[in-house]
């Protein structure tokens, strides 16, 4: 296979897996059997490009094979189809077969509509998280159940019995297969972005395991929060969550050093940051800053953003950062938040004020098995001169870092604050 | 369209055995919503779960099967078509603002005979 073949192949696969799947599902209304046609069309593109080229749409051409294979295997099965749980239709699922729903933009909208509705079914409430997570990766995103259960960390007969269960429980408990009416959208808009930022998070630190980025998965998320923001662009919160995706991960190439280790953010090279990426997030920011829209996911963005602007770690402008950070929790007061504020608050107003807040949430107790609470007391008392009872807390948080790569990067901290 | 049972689930702390009127009256309203709509196939309102027997392969006991703070106070059994709709049946009932909650599970299947008298 020629190299421009092998990049189309990779390219549709990545960025046409969803809509082919949702528009395949809406026919077949089974996802096992979806999911096996969708594989089968991805297999025939293999064969027919090599022989014949590349299409001039990919996408479209592996809607149509995927439908027509879906179209003959209902046919063939129609019996045997009867007994078994079927997702239930949407309300605007028409009888087309093979013709589009509408013409012109309507085309693009009903693709649109589709990939919305399985982005939805996959993530409704009444799915636990785990299973959300893990039908948003196989189903939207097309990966194997194989790489899921890595990035989860658990066998592949764990992870497949999990997708079993959760595909099983949107047939039999009918979850449907369909966008939520207006007056639900604001809250199973939330939960998608939930499922999506949590991907971010897990691949992006992952919580244990060998490698700190697990590229894959942020790949993913950050491809997810980029669909779901092409589909619904006036939702200002999916444009705060995807700018937040985009300048974390900016970063991420400065993140770790050369030894394979973590990098604090004051130790990280600025030049690496992608700047493209930086300059994307800086407009949806703005943006919603303009149009008076600071929710959760921007005001993270907002703060995210900010190192992003200042040239060297010495210039960042922490007084800017408290202050969003205080509107941050205006809205949303988790104690995580108000840790990481306090970091804030310790360039403002020094460490010991800082301090007064760190202990605060300690004796909340909230964030007992939360290693960045001690990780961060550590750093306070270093800068107050409390030698012995940062060494403390550094022990404390290298006894709950579960990732070798923070582990090395607190041992490390550990072994440098030793001989002192 | 399918069924759904929805339990309907309180604190022991909170249920008082005088039932309170104006809490009842909001139940009474909410199944003949229900019964209206056409989507109630059956309904069970049942007795202080103080008045249950238990029974295991060892023996019988007294109370409810599994102890915990919170008891089932009955049950709905309703058609929908798919989960949101049964879910938003479900949301607007009076136990929820009351202090407990529902719990909604597919039936996969059932069979009823009138009562006798």
């Amino acid at each position: 296979m020629d190299e421009q073949t092998r990049r189309a192949l990779v390219h549709a696969f990545r960025n046409e897996w969803a809509s082919v799947f949702a528009a395949t599902v809406r026919l077949t209304r089974d996802i096992d059997l979806a999911e096996e046609i969708v594989q089968d069309a991805f297999a025939e593109a293999l064969t027919t490009w090599v022989r014949d080229g590349v299409p001039k749409n990919p996408g479209a051409w592996l809607t149509t094979t995927a439908k027509r294979r879906a179209i003959d295997s209902i046919r063939r099965t129609s019996n045997y189809r009867t007994r078994i749980q079927l997702l239930v239709e949407s309300e605007s699922l028409g009888d087309d077969v093979d013709a589009p729903r509408r013409t012109g933009d309507g085309l693009v909208h009903a693709v649109a509509d589709d990939t919305m509705r399985l982005i939805f079914m996959c993530c409704h409430p009444s799915l636990s998280i785990e299973a959300k997570m893990a039908l948003t990766l196989r189903l939207v995103c097309g990966m194997t159940t194989k790489d899921i259960a890595r990035c989860f960390l658990v066998s592949e007969p764990t992870m497949a019995a999990r997708l079993t269960r959760a595909k099983r429980k949107i047939a039999v408990a009918r979850i449907p297969f369909r966008v939520p009416g207006a007056l639900d959208l604001p809250g199973r808009v939330d939960a998608v972005l939930g499922v999506i930022y949590l991907l971010y998070t897990i691949g992006h630190t992952a919580p244990s395991g060998e490698t700190l980025i697990r590229e894959e998965t942020v790949g993913e998320a950050l491809r997810l929060a980029r669909l779901l923001h092409a589909l619904v662009p006036e939702e200002r919160e999916v444009s705060g969550l995807l700018a937040l995706l985009l300048v974390s991960d900016a970063r991420r190439a400065s993140r770790v050093g050369e030894d394979g280790r973590a990098k604090q953010i004051s130790d990280q090279d600025r030049s690496t940051w992608n700047q493209e990426m930086v300059r994307e997030a800086r407009d949806l920011i703005d943006n919603n800053f303009r149009n008076n829209s600071t929710g959760r996911y921007t005001l993270q963005a907002a703060i995210a953003a900010q190192h992003t602007v200042a040239p060297t770690y010495e210039e960042v402008d922490w007084h800017e950062i408290v202050r969003l950070y205080d509107e941050l929790i205006g809205l949303w007061s988790s104690p995580i938040v108000q840790l990481n504020r306090a970091v804030a608050v310790s360039k403002t107003s020094g460490p010991q004020v800082a301090l007064a807040i760190v202990e605060g949430l300690e004796s909340d107790g909230r964030l007992d098995r939360y290693q960045y609470l001690p990780a961060i007391k550590a750093y306070l008392l270093d800068q107050l001169g409390r030698d012995n009872e940062a060494e403390q807390a550094r022990t404390r948080a290298f006894e709950l870092a579960s990732n070798e790569v923070e582990r090395d990067y607190l041992a490390s901290q550990l072994h440098s604050a030793q001989p002192r | 369209m399918a069924e759904y049972a929805i339990f309907l689930y309180a604190n022991k702390d909170d249920i008082t055995h005088d039932v309170n009127g104006s809490e009842r009256e909001e139940h009474d309203r909410y199944s003949e919503e229900m019964q209206e709509a056409g989507s109630m196939i059956a309904a069970f309102a049942l007795e202080s779960y103080d008045t249950a027997t238990s029974i295991r392969s060892e023996g019988i006991t007294d109370g409810p099967f599994i102890e915990a703070k919170e008891v089932v106070l009955g049950l709905y059994v309703i058609e929908a078509p798919d989960l949101d709709a049964a879910l938003a049946e479900a949301q607007r009932n009076p136990i929820i603002k009351q202090g407990g909650g529902v719990e909604v599970r597919p039936v996969e299947g059932f069979v009823v005979r009138p009562t006798s008298e």
